[in-house]
């Protein structure tokens, strides 16, 4: 049933998505902690921008990417001329795509958990002699780490199935961009593509099945435990 | 353990809102307790020390270096200061296991002092629970990995905001004796902040009595607490004295510790101890009546010669009365003065005719042992 193209469709999917999340979450962890933590001047404009791909069209948000990161676009030109990426049909345009979509699911859950971390903790290590870095690492990081696992699993799931923004910025490419979410509307677009698209729909279904059961994982037995101490120790 | 203990000079003053604190103390050696009502400002105090709060003016030293001064545009972050803090709830890491989190400032912080690891653990009875995570303690042990976690930090004065306060009584008395060690065998001076007179009475050296933002009494803990007129700091229910006494001899038959001060002896519930070491002892005001001649018939077997050394006069019905034990002070040079108050009501002063001067019997009906050094 799993024709090549299926096959090649699925792992583009997954290629996209974990590259996406491989540069979206370190990105998320900052701004999220930046957002949680500190005051500085344009702290609502930045609070704005990364939630926009959550309200706009998603169509919108790849032309924005395609103003902004074409060929002629005023980023995507001196990409070119300074490194020589392109990002534009391309299949980092469309990790680049899914990133920025995927972005405020995966912000949300790590901020909330970054605002719960209880901030006498880190006073406490800091009467400690630790330092501003050394607490985050050692006290923030790791009690906001069932945050930050939702997070990414909310935000792969999205980069795994972002439609709108990838064909608008990456077009659909056959092996280079054509994601599963393109593949099944390419299929649709054929008059005896029916077949196809139920097979990919199904692999997609599949796909949504795991994913849905790793996000669990840290919300499981051990995710619940973990939760709990957090809010019984802190808060106590 | 380190020689040299340094000395914490405080002097800063501060406003938040319609609240003045403006204060100025020294803290050495052992147990400064800092104590006062709550609203009194200690705990500001503690996190300006710290160095997560900073005040508005002054100056607070550390031995000989300068933690903050408002002139001089210092202000050392609180990771640098080498100065640790138990605060009232334990504030345990509750991803990390105990060993984790009494070595944090070791790892964490990389200070590497003076006080090892292994010794700490033993002082505070924490063997049994090093790879327990702070969820499964009950509150009195994660109160002792607390302490235990601040000391091995390797700081130069330890902060205590009032440690117990979150503990219900039978936690308190668990957790006091570690208190009582760790106070006089680390060598560590700590800074104790408490609104328990008895606390105070158990473990401090120095007393520091905060009132309204400010200082209204400082000094040896024995000499602060007689003080008649602290009554609205103090709380006037708690009034009393500490007497410091040694133990003379035990009497197994009738379980009693015979204690002598000054030229006195009295008896209390037996306790551990050699003839020679320490005691000190809480006597409230109201324990203590008074019999101008020795009384020869009584149940009350605790009988000490005093002189009168003032009355303080009330508006209602009660009187304080402040004695000196015979034996003790001007009678003899080499023990310095004891006091001991007795609140009587004001018709018993008039009527025995008690004045300043008068030798008379203190008749004390119960003791509380609040410490003994065995060194």
């Amino acid at each position: 049933m799993l024709s090549p193209e299926a096959v090649g469709a699925l792992l583009l999917s997954l290629k996209v998505a974990l590259v996406a999340l491989s540069f979206a979450l370190p990105l998320a962890i900052f701004i999220a902690y930046a957002l949680a933590r500190w005051r500085f001047p344009g702290r609502n404009l930045l609070h704005i921008a990364v939630y926009l791909p959550l309200v706009l069209p998603p169509v919108v948000t790849g032309y924005l990417l395609l103003v902004a990161f074409g060929p002629n676009g005023f980023a995507g030109r001196w990409l070119a001329d300074l490194f020589g990426i392109e990002l534009a049909f391309r299949w980092t345009g469309a990790t680049r795509a899914a990133g920025v979509m995927a972005f405020p699911l995966l912000l949300r859950p790590i901020m909330l958990s970054f605002q719960n971390v209880d901030r006498r903790l880190e006073r406490a290590a800091e009467t400690l002699g630790a330092s501003p870095l050394t607490i985050f690492v050692t006290v923030s990081l790791p009690l906001a780490l069932p945050g930050i696992m939702a997070g990414a699993a909310l935000g792969f799931a999205k980069a795994l199935g972002e439609f709108g923004a990838t064909i608008t910025f990456a077009a659909n490419i056959p092996g280079e961009t054509r994601t599963l979410a393109l593949a099944v509307h390419t299929a649709l677009q054929q008059p005896d593509g029916d077949r196809l698209a139920l097979g990919l729909a199904l692999l997609s279904i599949a796909v949504g099945v795991v994913a849905i059961g790793l996000a669990e994982l840290p919300f499981g037995r051990s995710g619940k435990r973990k939760a709990m101490r957090a809010d019984g120790n802190g808060r106590a | 353990m380190p020689t040299g203990t340094a000395v914490l000079e405080v002097d800063i003053s501060h406003r938040f809102e319609a609240f003045r604190l403006e204060v100025r103390f020294r803290a050495g050696a052992g147990v400064t307790a800092l104590f006062g009502r709550s609203g009194a400002g200690k705990s500001t105090l503690v996190a300006m020390v710290a160095g997560l709060v900073k005040p508005d003016e002054g100056t607070i030293r550390l031995g000989d270096r300068q933690l903050y001064d408002s002139d001089g545009g210092i202000n050392v972050p609180a990771a640098n200061r080498r100065v640790a803090v138990v605060f009232q709830e334990p504030r345990l890491f509750p991803h990390l296991s105990v060993w984790r989190n009494l070595t944090y400032g070791r790892w964490a912080g990389r200070r590497r002092g003076s006080q090892d690891p292994a010794s700490v653990i033993e002082l505070l009875g924490l063997e049994k629970m090093l790879d327990r995570r702070p969820d499964g303690l009950s509150g009195g042990e994660a109160q002792r990995v607390s302490i235990g976690r601040a000391l091995l930090a390797d700081p130069e004065i330890l902060l205590m905001d009032e440690p117990l306060s979150q503990l219900d009584g039978a936690r308190r008395a668990e957790i006091l004796p570690w208190l009582d060690r760790l106070a006089h065998e680390t060598g560590v001076p700590i800074l104790y902040v408490s609104h328990a007179l008895d606390e105070v009475a158990r473990l401090a050296d120095s007393l520091v009595v905060l009132s309204e933002g400010a200082v209204v009494a400082s000094g040896q803990v024995e000499d602060v607490m007689r003080r008649i007129d602290l009554g609205p700091a103090t709380g006037r229910y708690e009034a009393g004295s500490l007497l410091n006494g040694t133990v003379e001899a035990h009497d197994v038959e009738f379980r009693l510790t015979r204690v002598a001060i000054g030229d006195g002896r009295i008896e209390v519930p037996a306790i551990d101890g050699q003839a020679g070491d320490a005691v000190r002892m809480r006597i409230r005001a109201r324990d203590v009546a008074i019999a101008p001649e020795p009384v020869d018939r009584t149940s009350i077997r605790n009988c000490l010669a005093a002189e009168i050394s003032g009355i303080a006069e009330e508006e209602g019905a009660f009187s304080e009365v402040q004695m000196c034990l015979a034996g003790t002070g001007t009678d003899s040079p080499d023990s310095e003065a004891q006091y001991l108050r007795a609140r009587l009501t004001r018709k018993s002063v008039s009527e025995l005719g008690l004045k300043t001067g008068n030798r008379v019997y203190a008749l004390i009906k119960a003791v509380a042992v609040e410490r003994q050094a065995g060194r």
